[in-house]
């Protein structure tokens, strides 16, 4: 019975966004449109998070570093479109975005993964008040203000700046990574990395060099992360040191646990559901903060499974 | 540098540092014997801080509001922790993590509703407005120096409280083992509510006597938070001493960057600090369950 009404939510709620856009129009609410978008972009980013979070059981606190360096590549990149190494080509700029966000991944994954439990929490936090205050001091990019950029960027045939196009290429891009996903949870690398999860210390004596798996997975996680912080970038044409305060690490992280951490289709749920919550809130009260903490204390003290763990009650994380 | 500016700075930084301690040392025992992390530990010095502020401004002294801030905070910390915390034990750090990320949302939330989300200003009590020459012809405002003194003898009697008395063996022992303690007929919750009790005043402490130098916002305990989290890693979970060399350090590194590194990296000083010292000592200098 569930298990029917898991597929009726899960490929109803994909057709329903793969029409969102010719739907939204049809009522004349353009405001969906860009609201989903923010909810797409978002999601990716919980699902990157969830890579390590949920299959890998790093409590990583500071993954807004990676949505913050990777919106600010866009922005660097398009800000110095007249210098030689600056572009405001996307087939530039958001593999660009990836690649510094990889970098950094790797840069602060190698030193904190020395640590785990409480201490990682705290250091991967430290790691990304480093990033947030490295931006803030950054007076020509407009230092705690953010800058503005001139427009979304160029990606030749398909036009950015239509809020709808932009819509299908992170869907596009968002299910593509969503299945990468499901297959490298599946892969060796995937099994590995779920048996660190879940006994670390009996993975490295049956040989495997945990350091290294988690080391990758935490690269890919903040790949994706810088990718979809250059998609926030585009979308809101702003980047500003607000990506990455802490609280945004906060965010995604409630997104993943209130969608169902260690899922394929958690994230996506738990990021709408939390940006869902934030506008129904907000609408009532502008208060709403009142409203969602004891709400976020109520879900991790009784609905641990998030979401998607109402849909499939007995499953095991998959 | 001159020996005027190193004195300043040195004073300075004890003075960041001994602040720093009073937040860390109540984080740090409640995860070494509840074993859990509060990151709503910030909330308790904004309240603290806000509290005093309003009985000041009513009363007119300095002393009433802290002398009501400090019970009211505690009032509050127990309050939480019977409510929302004690579940939260048994649970992993994650769940830690997100509960009181809720709380924060909460506190922040009620303060905005309470006293409405403008910066607020504490007014200096009269007897320390002055200044005090600390060497001759070195002068140095008297209520940073008072808080020097103040956060030095709290950590003396916190010391003689954790080594002298009968609370004081009750929390090593909850800290070393609490299933064997509850054994022993003394009743944890309570002791655990006690504990929590006193780091809220600890942490409302420090929020008051930063008051007249700080402006109260909302959000204000996001700031201090982050930095405590710093020194109970520097320091070693848990470690109550590990605490205060890392808070003195902490302090004193950051107010040295500030003068001497340009801008770009003085603000990540203290995070570079931590990260060199994980690197070196995983576990903090003072691990308190090695």
């Amino acid at each position: 019975m569930l298990d029917i009404l898991r597929r009726i939510v899960l490929w109803g709620g994909l057709a329903l966004l793969c029409l969102l856009p010719m739907l939204a129009e049809a009522l004349g609410e353009g405001f969906y449109i860009t609201m989903m978008n923010r909810v797409l972009i978002l999601a990716l980013a919980a699902m990157s998070l969830n890579l390590i979070l949920g299959y890998g059981g790093m409590v990583s606190f500071g993954h807004a570093a990676y949505l913050g360096i990777g919106a600010y590549t866009v922005g660097i990149l398009a800000y110095h479109s007249d210098a030689w190494f600056g572009t405001e080509s996307a087939f530039i700029a958001l593999p660009a975005a990836m690649l510094v966000a990889a970098i950094l991944a790797l840069a602060i994954g190698a030193i904190s993964l020395r640590t785990s439990g409480v201490y990682f929490i705290m250091i991967t936090l430290a790691f990304a008040q480093m990033v947030y205050f490295f931006f803030v001091s950054q007076q020509e990019y407009g230092g705690m203000d953010g800058m503005q950029m001139w427009s979304r960027s160029d990606a030749g045939p398909i036009d950015l700046s239509d809020n709808a196009s932009f819509y299908y290429v992170v869907l596009g891009l968002l299910l593509v990574l969503l299945y990468a996903k499901y297959r490298l949870v599946r892969s060796r690398f995937g099994l590995v990395l779920r048996g660190i999860r879940e006994n670390e210390r009996r993975m490295k004596a049956l040989g495997f060099p945990t350091y290294r798996y988690k080391l990758v997975a935490f690269v890919i996680s903040g790949a994706v992360a810088g990718l979809a912080g250059a998609m926030m970038a585009n979308l809101s044409e702003f980047v500003s040191p607000s990506l990455l305060h802490w609280t945004r690490s906060g965010e995604m992280m409630v997104m993943v646990i209130l969608g169902g951490m260690g899922t394929i289709a958690g994230p996506i749920l738990g990021a709408l559901a939390f940006l869902v919550l934030e506008d129904v809130l907000s609408e009532i009260t502008q208060h709403w903060m009142i409203v969602l903490g004891p709400l976020l204390i109520l879900i991790v003290l009784v609905a641990r499974r998030g979401l998607y763990g109402l849909l499939d009650p007995k499953g095991e994380p998959k | 540098m001159t020996l005027l500016l190193f004195v300043e700075q040195v004073l300075n930084g004890l003075q960041l540092g001994v602040m720093l301690f009073l937040m860390a040392a109540g984080m740090t025992l409640v995860f070494g014997i509840m074993g859990l992390i509060n990151l709503a530990h910030g909330s308790l010095y904004m309240i603290g801080a806000y509290v005093a502020a309003t009985v000041q401004q009513a009363t007119g002294s300095f002393l009433v509001g802290l002398l009501v801030a400090l019970p009211v905070a505690a009032l509050v910390g127990m309050a939480v922790e019977m409510i929302a915390l004690r579940r939260l034990y048994p649970r992993d750090h994650l769940d830690q993590v997100l509960a009181t990320f809720g709380l924060i949302l909460f506190f922040n939330e009620l303060v905005k509703i309470v006293w409405g989300p403008q910066a607020y200003f504490m007014a200096m009590p009269d007897m320390l407005s002055g200044s005090v020459d600390i060497i001759p012809g070195i002068p140095y405002p008297a209520y940073r120096l008072a808080i020097v003194a103040t956060g030095l003898a709290v950590a003396i009697l916190l010391y003689l409280l954790i080594t002298r008395t009968r609370i004081g063996m009750l929390i090593r022992a909850g800290a070393t083992n609490r299933e064997m303690v509850n054994a022993l007929g003394v009743n944890v919750d309570r002791l655990y509510t006690i504990v929590f009790g006193l780091g809220a005043a600890l942490a409302a402490l420090a929020g008051i006597m930063a008051g007249p130098i700080l402006a109260l916002e909302v959000g204000m305990g996001e700031s201090i938070l982050i930095l405590t989290f710093v020194v109970v890693v520097i320091g070693g979970i848990g470690s109550v001493r590990g605490a205060f060399v890392a808070a003195l350090l902490v302090g004193i590194a950051d107010t040295f960057g500030r003068v001497l590194l340009p801008p770009a990296i003085a603000e990540m000083t203290i995070y570079i600090l931590m990260a060199a010292i994980l690197v070196w000592r995983p576990q903090g200098l003072f691990p308190a369950h090695a």
